[in-house]
């Protein structure tokens, strides 16, 4: 009993202080309970281990026993070399580096990259440490990445570091279930609606909650709900920082006017983080793991894969860092303080928010029309005349009539609050290394049906997919992605940075993921310049594993094979 | 308020830097944006102390939470009008001034090559077959799906009965079985009538599949085989809709037509209105059918989502045979007319 009390106590509040019991609580360098791994050979080994969040326990896949996985630490000039054991039972399975240019070989897909990670084998990835920044790698196996397969990797630059600051946290954001991923996608392909306990009812409509009688009907002919933000919610995740739930409440430690850099990575499988520090303000130093001017905000959204750093400097006081999942239905917590044991208050989850005619593609409309679903009936929502190069599929379910850019909306349920980030507040810090106009445009469709749960590019699963999408090593293509769903996607290009068109000139902000806001619009410019081939997909995972994922080849110009 | 925050942090930043910043003659407006070196205009004279964002006195963080006061809104105070040094330093954003992206141009994209860059690397035999999988799992999983969407008790004028009405998928997103059964009996009597269909469904679209199969019809009386052809999906206003017309092995058309809607009182309270309509295009004299629309079923039932999987519901049905079917029935002890209370449960996985 009282070893239960002590392991309790153990997992709370003095965690974070016990872990290291030989440093004082002020000077632990970084992130207590997450071990670090660097050197010229850094081991990890994936296994099935079992994971307590807020008391619960259930099973999950972790590397070197723990979830997130350590923090690998490289510094930029050197060579790495990391050798990954899969001591899964049965089961392949692989390491993606997210964000890392290095040989196509290296990138850790199996099937596009390398053959995978066989059970029992292991595999040396070998590269030269090309870039600095906050990044992070997880599975490419099956759905093993919501089973805790992540973790964050940190490269250190080879000069002095731009961002000045005296101390650093990684603040890994994740989304755990006790359901076994195999099952939360069965229950999707069930029932798309399944995990959304947010819908509107007639028991809302009564209140005068939600949306009026007309648009609900408006909606309903349109076979839309407007309550669907996420497709996996907080009725069976709970959100996790470093591993811990909210009531585990992860604590990181300052001294009352450092400069702390918080290195902020969303490894989750599905969720979309809001994230604030109610009592201060962040300064966003680097997006992606690129340096970008720095901006101050009171809140910014995190999508899928994405990594953002941010500067602030606390009082002497607690301050809890609130990542609210987009849908409204859950938060991960922690807490911020200058000695163990502080808390702050936790503010109550917000209002869910409900998607727009905006959402739904219609964002080239005349304003005076939005809310009022009657006059939208005239546009059809699946003219495939509107997007010719859309196969006509069942995964069609819908096609944005008038698409607009939206990397200046802050995204969804944030339009409104202060001072949020977007993407258009983002200028590179450094010149782009390649400034010209591209030769070539490609337009690739975002599409999906949510009542089938089928997900695609252009229409066309990675199942039925004949050929991949070309790129001629050194070209520069500029790439426009509409999104015809009602959800946000999250698209990842593996082994590359592209330029976000956002009128920044030469110091566009360079991302590896670009989130697309519903029934919108996000370009980018691409310098196709690291031969091989490349996956190319939606890092929602189920989304990916429905079909949303695509091969990118990069040849030498002349060669097609 | 911004350039004292700037301030605040460039005196807070010198007050520990380790290195001493270089006299740098190189100080960029980004690297002193960073904090990083001082730009001349940042030595202005040392800005007084603000005050730390704490809460009010008169709101601790426990009665915030307790919901007795408001905590002060963590938001930035909106920038003041912005001088070019404050937009570099990228405290403020100044009106876009940066000339418009220049158009892309137009040439062709390059043939498609095969998907194997790896194969020079690791063998092509090793790379074919994690290539299958990969191609395979992404979109090309198989899904199973039995639900029981009606198993039910029926009490009314005469003898209680029971009914069912139960669908079960199996495979991928386009072709998928479907084997369908619903029936009806009396409880301690004899299977009134049943039947199973056995369907290949096809979807058309995004909401909709085409169905073809067999039915057999199981019960006391004659027990044709039909082929069916038919449909099933999502109407707009969110009707689940399903329809199929049946060619028995004697050469009798009859057909169908069910809809159904789920509206959510809560989330976990839904009534659920449903209609069917059966009609013959010829007497079908040995099961009791007469020429026309033959009979019409309506229900409402009221369940509660336990679980999505588990919901039990009360609610009422009532059967009507119409026409010349009506005219057999009361020919027979059966009556025209079956209203009944119903108590079942609706489960599936």
């Amino acid at each position: 009993m009282s070893m239960m009390i002590d392991r309790r106590s153990l997992l709370t509040a003095g965690g974070a202080a016990a872990l290291v019991p030989w440093l004082p609580a002020w000077a632990q360098p970084i992130s207590p309970g997450l071990p670090t791994v660097s050197g010229a050979d850094i081991h990890l080994k994936i296994a099935h281990q079992m994971l307590t969040v807020d008391g619960k326990t259930s099973h999950a896949i972790g590397i070197n026993g723990t979830i997130p996985g350590p923090l690998v630490r490289l510094k930029e000039g050197t060579k790495a070399r990391i050798h990954v054991a899969n001591a899964l039972q049965g089961e392949d399975s692989s390491i993606h580096w997210h964000g890392l240019i290095l040989p196509f070989h290296m990138d850790g897909v199996p099937g596009i990259s390398f053959p995978g990670i066989a059970p029992g084998k292991s595999f040396t990835y070998e590269f030269p440490v090309r870039q600095s920044g906050t990044y992070w790698y997880h599975s490419h196996s099956g759905l093993q990445e919501q089973m805790g397969h992540y973790g964050p990797l940190i490269i250190d630059p080879a000069d002095a570091d731009p961002v000045a600051y005296d101390r650093e946290h990684v603040i890994l954001l994740s989304d755990h279930s006790a359901l076994h991923p195999h099952v939360i996608f069965k229950k999707l392909k069930q029932m798309g609606g399944y995990f959304n306990y947010n819908k509107q009812t007639l028991a809302g409509l009564l209140a005068g909650e939600d949306q009026a009688l007309k648009d609900r009907v408006a909606w309903g002919a349109m076979r839309m709900d407007p309550t669907d933000i996420s497709d996996v919610t907080g009725s069976t995740y709970t959100y996790l920082i470093n591993g811990l739930g909210p009531a585990d409440n992860w604590t990181g430690l300052f001294r009352a006017g450092e400069r702390v850099r918080l290195r902020i990575i969303n490894a989750s499988a599905m969720t979309t983080f809001n994230v604030r520090i109610p009592g201060l303000t962040m300064e966003v130093v680097q997006a992606d793991g690129l340096n970008v001017r720095p901006v101050r905000v009171g809140e910014f959204q995190i999508a899928v894969a994405e990594t953002y750093d941010v500067v602030v400097t606390p009082s002497d006081e607690a301050y809890s860092l609130i990542a609210e999942s987009s849908d409204r239905s859950g938060l991960a917590r922690a807490t911020l303080a200058p000695r163990a044991g502080m808390t702050a208050a936790v503010p109550p989850l917000r209002p869910r928010p409900l998607a727009t005619m905006q959402d739904m593609g219609m964002g080239g409309m005349d304003h005076g029309a939005m809310g009022h679903g009657g006059e939208t009936m005239k546009h059809s929502m699946r003219d495939m005349r509107a997007a010719p190069t859309v196969k006509d599929t069942p995964t069609v379910q819908s096609i944005s009539p008038m698409p607009v850019d939206r990397t200046g909306d802050p995204g969804q349920g944030l339009e409104g609050e202060p001072d949020v980030l977007s993407y258009q507040d983002l200028v590179a810090l450094d010149r782009n290394p390649d400034t010209r106009t591209p030769s070539r445009q490609l337009q690739i469709h975002l599409t999906g049906n949510m009542e089938r749960y089928m997900w695609a590019f252009d229409g066309v699963k990675m199942n039925e997919v004949k050929a991949p999408i070309p790129f001629t090593e050194g070209e520069r293509v500029r790439v426009t992605l509409v999104n015809d769903t009602m959800m946000t996607h999250p698209i990842h290009l593996h082994g590359h940075f592209f330029e976000l068109v956002t009128g920044k000139g030469d110091h566009a902000p360079r991302k590896h993921t670009v989130n697309v806001q519903p029934g919108g619009k996000a370009t980018f410019d691409l310098t196709a310049d690291a031969p091989g081939d490349w996956a190319f997909h939606c890092h929602l995972l189920y989304h990916m594993h429905a079909g949303m994922m695509q091969v990118v080849t990069v040849r030498p110009a002349g060669e097609a094979a | 308020m911004s350039l004292l925050a700037l301030l605040l942090v460039t005196a807070q930043h010198q007050g520990h830097e380790m290195p001493a910043p270089e006299p740098a003659p190189a100080c960029s407006p980004e690297h002193a944006a960073m904090g990083h070196c001082t730009m001349p205009e940042a030595k202005a004279p040392p800005a007084p102390p603000a005050p730390p964002p704490s809460p009010a006195p008169s709101c601790s963080p426990e009665h915030a939470a307790m919901g007795h006061c408001e905590m002060p809104a963590p938001k930035a105070p909106p920038p003041p009008a912005c001088a070019p040094e404050h937009a570099a330093m990228g405290h403020c954003t100044l009106p876009d001034t940066t000339p418009p992206t220049p158009g892309a141009g137009n040439t062709p994209p390059p043939p498609a090559p095969r998907v194997g860059a790896a194969d020079a690397i690791f063998g092509a035999d090793a790379m074919a077959a994690a290539r299958a999988r990969l191609y395979a799992e992404h979109g090309g999983s198989a899904i199973s799906q039995v639900m029981v969407d009606m198993a039910e008790a029926r009490i009314g004028k005469g003898r209680d009965s029971y009914a069912w009405d139960a669908e079960a998928r199996f495979g991928g997103d386009i072709d998928k079985l479907a084997v369908k059964s619903e029936g009806e009996g009396d409880f301690g009597g004899s299977l009134d009538e049943a039947e199973v269909q056995a369907l290949w469904s096809h979807a058309i679209g995004p909401y909709f599949d085409v169905q073809a199969g067999v039915r057999q019809d199981i019960g006391p009386g004659a027990s044709p085989t039909h082929a069916v052809i038919g449909f099933e999906g999502l109407a707009p206003y969110w009707f689940d809709v399903e329809g199929a017309l049946f060619l028995s092995a004697k050469g009798d058309v009859t057909a169908r037509l069910e809809a159904s809607y789920d509206q959510r009182i809560t989330q976990w309270l839904i009534v659920q209105p449903m209609a069917e309509v059966e009609a013959a295009f010829q007497d079908v004299a040995e099961r009791g059918i007469g020429s026309g629309v033959s009979s019409v079923e309506l229900g409402v039932r009221l369940r509660y989502e336990i679980a999505r999987e588990f919901a039990p519901y009360v609610g009422f049905v009532w059967d009507r045979k119409l026409g010349k079917t009506a005219r057999l029935a009361r020919a027979t002890s059966d009556g025209a007319s079956r209203p009944a209370f119903v108590a079942g449960v609706r489960f599936w996985f």
